[in-house]
C-alpha cells in the first residue's frame, strides 16, 4: 500500500505524478479527515476556516498560480498546504483568533502565501492559534480551543498548535507557522512533528500579522525535516515589501543529504538539561546525543549562563513590541468597532477593551508600561543589552567551532488542556528552551525524538545565522537516528525517516 | 506695557516641511497633496494588519540635501522610532519618526535681522511621516478621515532657543523656506497647503540674565505673519503674568487668527506619553560611504554666502543683494548681467532686476525665471545705454516694457525704432518747451509768475512730447528760463 498521500510531500507528489488523485481530490480528502476530527466532544479544531469544496485555486493571493505566482518552478504543485491563520490571505479571512478581526479579509496576500502559491501549493485553510500568537497552549483564542491529536485532553502547543495538529492529524502533509518566542518548535515537539524556524530576515513579514517584530518569523511545521526545508526553500529569500529580510543564498533542500554528522560537533548546553526539565525527555535527548556520538558526531558540553535571563527579557520586549503593533486595531479602518461611544477616546478603548482576549489586553498592559516614562530604562533598555548578552554567548559558541546546539525543545510534553491558563508565568515558562534563538536571530529546528509516556517529545538544534542548510541537515541525520514514529496515526513518509538511504 | 528693555524674549522654532517626492515616505502611493479623499493609500499608509514600511530612498537623499543646506552635519547612521499615540487619523496608531539618533544635528543658519546677521543653531533635523487628516466639519456629527496625506515624507527642524524676538523668528522662517523651496528645492514650502508647518514656543526672562523659564508652545501657526502676531501677542501676555506677580503654565496653547490671540489648548499634564522605542520593521538608516560628499557638492551656493558675494563684488546694499539672492535662478540672471560691470552698473541691473524684471515675473506666475522673460544680454545693453545717457530714465521704462512683452529683441533697433535716444539738441528742446506752455496758457502764465512747483508739471508734459526721450536736464534747463521771480510778478 502506498503511503498516505496527505503524511509527506513525496507521497503527495508521487500520488499527483500518477494520476492517483488529482489536487481537487487531495483537497477533499484534507476535507473529509478536517471534517471526521472536528466530531465528537473533543473536536480537534485545528482549523479557523477551509476553502470551499469547489473552490478554484488561489484562495490565498486570490488569483493563483499564474498571475500571482512568482517565479521559479513548482515543486509543491497540487499539494495541499494549511497557513497559521496570522498569515494574509485574500480568499479566506485574516482573524489572528481575535474578536477584533472577526470576519477580516485582506485585500492582499502576504509574501509566503504567494510563494506557496507560486509553488503550485493549493491553500487549503487557515489554522488555530493563541489570539495574535500570544500563547504557548491555542487555548488563547477568540473561536475556542486546539487539541492534541496525540491526546485530545492535551493542547497541542502554541502558538501555531493549530498548525502542528492539522500536519500531525494528517490533515496537510505541510503547514506555515509563526514563531516569535517558540510558537512553531514547541507545538511541534507537543504534537510529534517537525518545527523550523528560519533565521531572523530569512523568510518575508510581508503579511504577517506583527506581534513583535524584532523577533517573529514565518515557520515551517511537517512530518519530515527533508519537507520542512523544501517548504522553506520555496518561501525563503529577500523581498521588497520587507526592509528587514536579507538578500542571502536561499537554503536549498537538496544541500541537507550532503551534511556529515561524523565530525560535526554538537554543543549540549548545561542550562538545558538541568533542574526544571522532564526527566524522560531528559533522557530521550541525551540518549540521541550518544547515538550521535557514536556515528562520530563530538559532542562538547557547554554553557550558556544568560539563558535564565531569556524568558525574562522576552517578556518585556515582546510584549513591547506587541504594544505598539496592536495600537492598529482601532475601530478606524476595519475590523470590529465598539458602536455608540461619544468619542473618539472611548470608541478606542471600548473596541479594544471588548475586541482583545484577556491574554492580548495583559500583554498590551504589560508592554506599555515598560516603554512609559520613567520605566523605558529599567525595562527595555536593560531588557535589550541583556538580549544582546544572550545572542553573544551562543554566537560565541558558533564562532569556537559548535556546529549546532542539541537541546530538548520544551521541558515537558504537553500538558492537558485548562491546566495552566490560571498562571500565565508556568505558560510562559514552555518557551524556556526556544525563547533564546528568537531573541539573537538563530535557525532552529525541533524534530520528534521519542515519545515519553505515551506523548511525543522534542529535539531542538540551533545553529549560527544563515546556517540553515547545515542545521536542517544535521536534523535529518538525528530524525534518522531517532527513529520516531508515532503510535496511532498514519506513518510518516517512509523517504525522509532514517537519514541516508 | 512695553515688553522691551526689561525682558528679554526667548523662542524656539520648530519647522515641519513635506519633501517633494513621487511617493511617500514608507510605501509606493503617489504623495501629491489634492486628490480625492482615500485615493492615494495602500495596506502600508493604512496600517493594514501584516503591512511592512520600506524607506523611500529619494525622501532621505531629500533630506540630507535639507540638512547641508541648513548647516547641519549628517550622521553615517540614524535609526528610525516609533511615537505612540491614538488618533484617527494615525493609521498605525504611531508614526514613524526619529528620536534618539536623528539623520542631522548641529545645524546653522544665518539669518538678517535689522541689518544684523544672526546666526541660528538648529538643534537637529529628522526624517519622520505626516499622519492623516481629520476632518470635522465635513458631515454634521461625525469627524471623517482622509488618509491620503498619511505617511507623506516630512523633515521636522528644530532650533536652540536662539531667536530673541518675533521678527527674528519671522526672518529665520523665512530664510528656512527660502533655503529649502529654492535652494535645496527638496519641498514646495506652502503655507496654505501645508507643506510647511511651524510651531514656537516662548517664555521672557530679565534682560541678563541665563535662565530659561517655563515656556509656552504655540499651535496652529499658518502663515508667518501669523508667526509674528501670536509670539508678540504670547510675550506681552507672559510679561503681564510676570510682572503682575503670576506664573506662566507649561501649555500648549493655539493661536486664533481673527482674534490675534492665543489661548490654551492643553496643560503639560495632559501631555502624550509617546513610549518612543526603536522601530523594529526597519534596520538602522546606514548611509553608503561619500554620500554626503555627493549630496554636498550637488547643493548650489546657499543664500546668505551668495548675498555676501553680492555686496562684496558689486558694493551692493543689503536690501539689493537680499532681493537679487532670493533664488538660484534669479541670482543667475543677475550676475550674467551686471558681469564684470562696476557699482554704479550692478546698481543699475539690479533696479532692472528687482523692478520691471520682478513685476513681469509675477504677472507671469508660478514656475517662471528671469531667464524666460528677457536674455540677459539684452537687459545688459539695457543698462549700458541708461548708463552712458541714450537712454532717460523714463525711456528706459519703455524699452523695457517692450523688452519685456517680446521676450527680448534687438535693442539699439528698438531704441532707434521707438525713437527712445535722449535729445539734447537746444533748438529740438526749446520747440518742444514752447509748444507745451503753449498747450497750458494758464500754467505757463503761473510758471513765469515764479511758482517753481509747475516746473515738474511742465517736465511731464515735454517728457510726453519727446516720447521720453527729452534730456531731463537741459529741459529742466530751459523750462527754469521761464519761471519767472514771484517779486517781478
Amino acid at each position: 500500500m502506498s503511503p498516505d498521500p496527505l503524511t509527506g510531500l513525496g507521497a503527495a507528489r508521487r500520488a499527483l505524478e500518477g494520476g492517483a488523485a488529482s489536487p481537487e481530490a487531495l483537497l477533499e480528502a484534507a476535507a473529509a479527515r478536517n471534517r471526521a476530527l472536528d466530531e465528537g466532544p473533543e473536536p480537534l479544531h485545528a482549523f479557523l476556516s477551509t476553502v470551499p469544496a469547489d473552490a478554484p485555486a488561489g484562495a490565498g493571493s486570490a488569483s493563483g498560480p499564474g498571475s500571482a505566482a512568482e517565479p521559479g518552478g513548482t515543486p509543491l504543485a497540487g499539494v495541499p498546504v494549511a497557513v497559521k491563520d496570522n498569515l494574509c490571505t485574500t480568499g479566506l479571512p485574516t482573524t489572528c483568533a481575535s474578536r477584533i478581526l472577526e470576519g477580516y479579509v485582506s485585500p492582499y496576500a502576504a509574501t509566503v502565501v504567494r510563494r506557496l502559491e507560486g509553488a503550485g501549493a493549493r491553500i487549503f485553510g487557515k489554522t488555530n492559534l493563541d489570539e495574535f500568537a500570544m500563547g504557548s497552549s491555542t487555548e488563547n483564542g477568540a473561536f475556542g480551543p486546539t487539541r492534541n491529536p496525540r491526546d485530545r485532553s492535551r493542547v497541542p502547543g502554541g502558538s501555531s498548535g493549530g498548525s502542528a495538529a492539522a500536519v500531525a492529524a494528517g490533515i496537510v502533509p505541510v503547514a506555515l507557522g509563526s514563531s516569535t518566542g517558540g510558537s512553531v518548535r514547541q507545538p511541534a515537539a507537543f504534537c510529534g512533528v517537525v518545527g523550523i524556524k528560519p533565521t531572523y530576515g530569512r523568510v518575508s513579514r510581508y503579511g504577517l500579522v506583527a506581534f513583535a517584530s524584532s523577533l517573529d518569523q514565518v515557520g515551517v511545521l511537517s512530518r519530515t525535516v527533508r519537507d520542512g526545508a523544501e517548504v522553506l526553500e520555496v518561501i525563503a529569500g529577500p523581498d521588497r515589501l520587507d526592509a528587514t529580510c536579507q538578500e542571502r543564498p536561499v537554503p536549498r533542500a537538496a544541500a541537507l543529504e550532503d551534511v556529515e554528522l561524523a565530525g560535526s560537533v554538537l554543543g549540549l548546553p548545561e542550562e538545558y538539561l538541568g533542574e526544571g526539565l522532564d526527566d524522560g525527555i531528559r533522557e530521550a535527548v541525551l540518549e540521541l546525543a550518544d547515538r550521535a556520538s557514536r556515528e562520530g558526531a563530538i559532542l562538547r558540553e557547554v554553557s550558556l549562563p544568560s539563558t535564565r535571563h531569556a524568558i525574562p527579557c522576552y517578556y518585556v520586549l515582546a510584549p513591547a513590541e506587541a504594544s505598539s503593533n496592536l495600537a492598529r486595531y482601532d475601530g478606524v479602518r476595519y475590523g470590529v468597532r465598539a458602536e455608540d461611544a461619544p468619542d473618539a477616546a472611548s470608541m478606542f478603548s471600548r473596541t479594544r477593551g471588548g475586541g482583545f482576549g484577556p491574554e492580548v489586553r495583559r500583554r498590551i498592559m504589560l508592554g506599555t508600561y515598560v516603554l512609559s516614562a520613567g520605566y523605558y530604562d529599567a525595562y527595555y533598555v536593560r531588557a535589550q543589552r541583556l538580549r544582546a548578552s544572550i545572542a553573544r554567548e551562543m554566537y560565541d559558541l558558533f564562532d569556537a567551532g559548535v556546529d549546532a546546539l542539541l537541546t530538548p525543545t520544551a521541558p515537558a510534553p504537553a500538558f492537558g488542556l485548562g491546566e495552566r491558563t490560571a498562571v500565565p508565568y508556568a505558560m510562559y515558562l514552555a518557551d524556556v528552551y526556544t525563547g533564546s534563538a528568537n531573541l539573537a536571530g538563530l535557525p532552529a529546528v525541533s524534530f520528534p525524538v521519542a515519545d515519553v509516556d505515551g506523548l511525543p517529545a522534542g529535539a531542538q538544534l540551533m545553529a549560527a545565522p544563515w546556517e540553515e542548510e547545515r542545521m536542517l541537515g544535521l536534523a535529518a541525520r538525528l530524525e534518522g537516528l531517532a527513529g520516531y514514529a508515532p503510535g496511532g496515526l498514519p506513518e510518516p513518509a517512509s523517504e525522509g525517516k532514517g537519514g541516508r538511504p | 506695557m512695553s515688553a522691551d528693555g526689561a525682558w528679554e524674549t526667548v523662542i524656539g522654532v520648530e519647522v515641519h516641511v513635506q519633501l517633494r517626492t513621487a511617493t511617500k515616505m514608507f510605501c509606493g502611493c503617489e504623495a501629491a497633496y489634492g486628490a480625492a479623499p482615500n485615493t492615494r493609500v495602500c495596506p502600508v499608509c493604512l496600517g493594514l494588519p501584516g503591512a511592512l514600511p520600506v524607506p523611500n530612498r529619494r525622501a532621505v537623499e531629500l533630506a540630507m540635501r535639507a540638512a547641508l543646506a541648513l548647516g547641519c552635519s549628517v550622521r553615517e547612521w540614524s535609526e528610525f522610532t516609533r511615537k505612540n499615540y491614538f488618533y484617527p487619523d494615525l493609521p498605525k496608531g504611531y508614526q514613524i519618526t526619529q528620536f534618539e539618533h536623528p539623520l542631522a544635528f548641529d545645524g546653522e543658519l544665518p539669518v538678517r535681522v535689522d541689518g544684523e546677521v544672526r546666526r541660528v543653531r538648529i538643534r537637529r533635523l529628522h526624517l519622520e511621516e505626516d499622519a492623516g487628516k481629520s476632518l470635522h466639519d465635513r458631515f454634521p456629527g461625525s469627524t471623517a478621515v482622509d488618509l491620503n496625506r498619511a505617511g507623506v515624507p516630512l523633515v521636522e527642524i528644530v532650533t536652540e532657543p536662539d531667536l530673541r524676538s518675533p521678527a527674528e523668528a519671522r526672518a529665520y522662517l523665512s530664510r528656512v523656506k527660502q533655503t529649502l523651496e529654492h535652494f535645496a528645492a527638496v519641498s514646495d514650502c506652502n503655507m496654505e497647503e501645508g507643506s510647511l508647518r511651524v510651531d514656537a514656543n516662548l517664555s521672557v526672562r530679565r534682560a541678563g540674565s541665563r535662565v530659561l523659564n517655563t515656556k509656552t508652545e504655540v499651535k496652529n501657526l499658518n502663515s508667518f505673519s501669523n508667526v509674528e502676531k501670536a509670539l508678540a501677542f504670547e510675550r506681552e501676555r507672559q510679561v503681564a503674568l510676570l510682572e503682575d506677580g503670576g506664573e506662566v503654565a507649561h501649555e500648549t496653547r493655539t493661536f486664533d487668527a481673527a482674534s490675534g490671540r492665543t489661548r490654551s489648548m492643553r496643560g503639560k499634564e495632559e501631555a502624550f506619553d509617546y513610549r518612543y522605542f526603536p522601530e523594529p520593521d526597519l534596520p538602522l538608516l546606514e548611509l553608503e560611504e561619500g554620500t554626503v560628499e555627493r549630496i554636498r557638492a550637488a547643493l548650489p551656493e546657499l543664500p546668505h554666502a551668495a548675498e555676501e558675494r553680492l555686496r562684496e563684488a558689486y558694493d551692493l546694499s543689503l536690501y539689493d543683494a537680499g532681493l537679487l539672492a532670493a533664488t538660484p535662478r534669479r541670482l543667475t540672471f543677475f550676475e550674467a548681467v551686471a558681469g564684470d560691470g562696476d557699482a554704479a552698473f550692478a546698481k543699475q541691473a539690479a533696479n532692472f532686476v528687482m523692478g520691471p524684471v520682478a513685476e513681469a515675473l509675477n504677472r507671469a506666475g508660478e514656475g517662471a525665471a528671469e531667464e524666460d522673460l528677457l536674455p540677459a544680454a539684452d537687459l545688459r545693453r539695457a543698462v549700458e545705454l541708461r548708463l552712458d545717457g541714450t537712454l532717460t530714465s523714463s525711456a528706459a521704462d519703455q524699452l523695457l516694457e517692450r523688452l519685456l512683452e517680446e521676450g527680448g529683441g534687438d535693442v539699439d533697433g528698438l531704441v532707434a525704432s521707438m525713437g527712445l535716444a535722449r535729445v539734447s539738441d537746444a533748438g529740438q528742446l526749446a520747440g518742444w518747451v514752447e509748444e507745451a506752455l503753449a498747450e497750458h496758457p494758464g500754467e505757463a502764465e503761473r510758471l513765469r509768475a515764479g511758482e517753481e512747483k509747475l516746473l515738474g508739471f511742465f517736465m511731464g508734459a515735454v517728457m510726453r512730447r519727446a516720447g521720453g526721450a527729452a534730456d531731463p536736464g537741459r529741459t529742466r534747463e530751459l523750462l527754469r528760463e521761464e519761471l519767472g521771480s514771484p517779486e517781478e510778478g
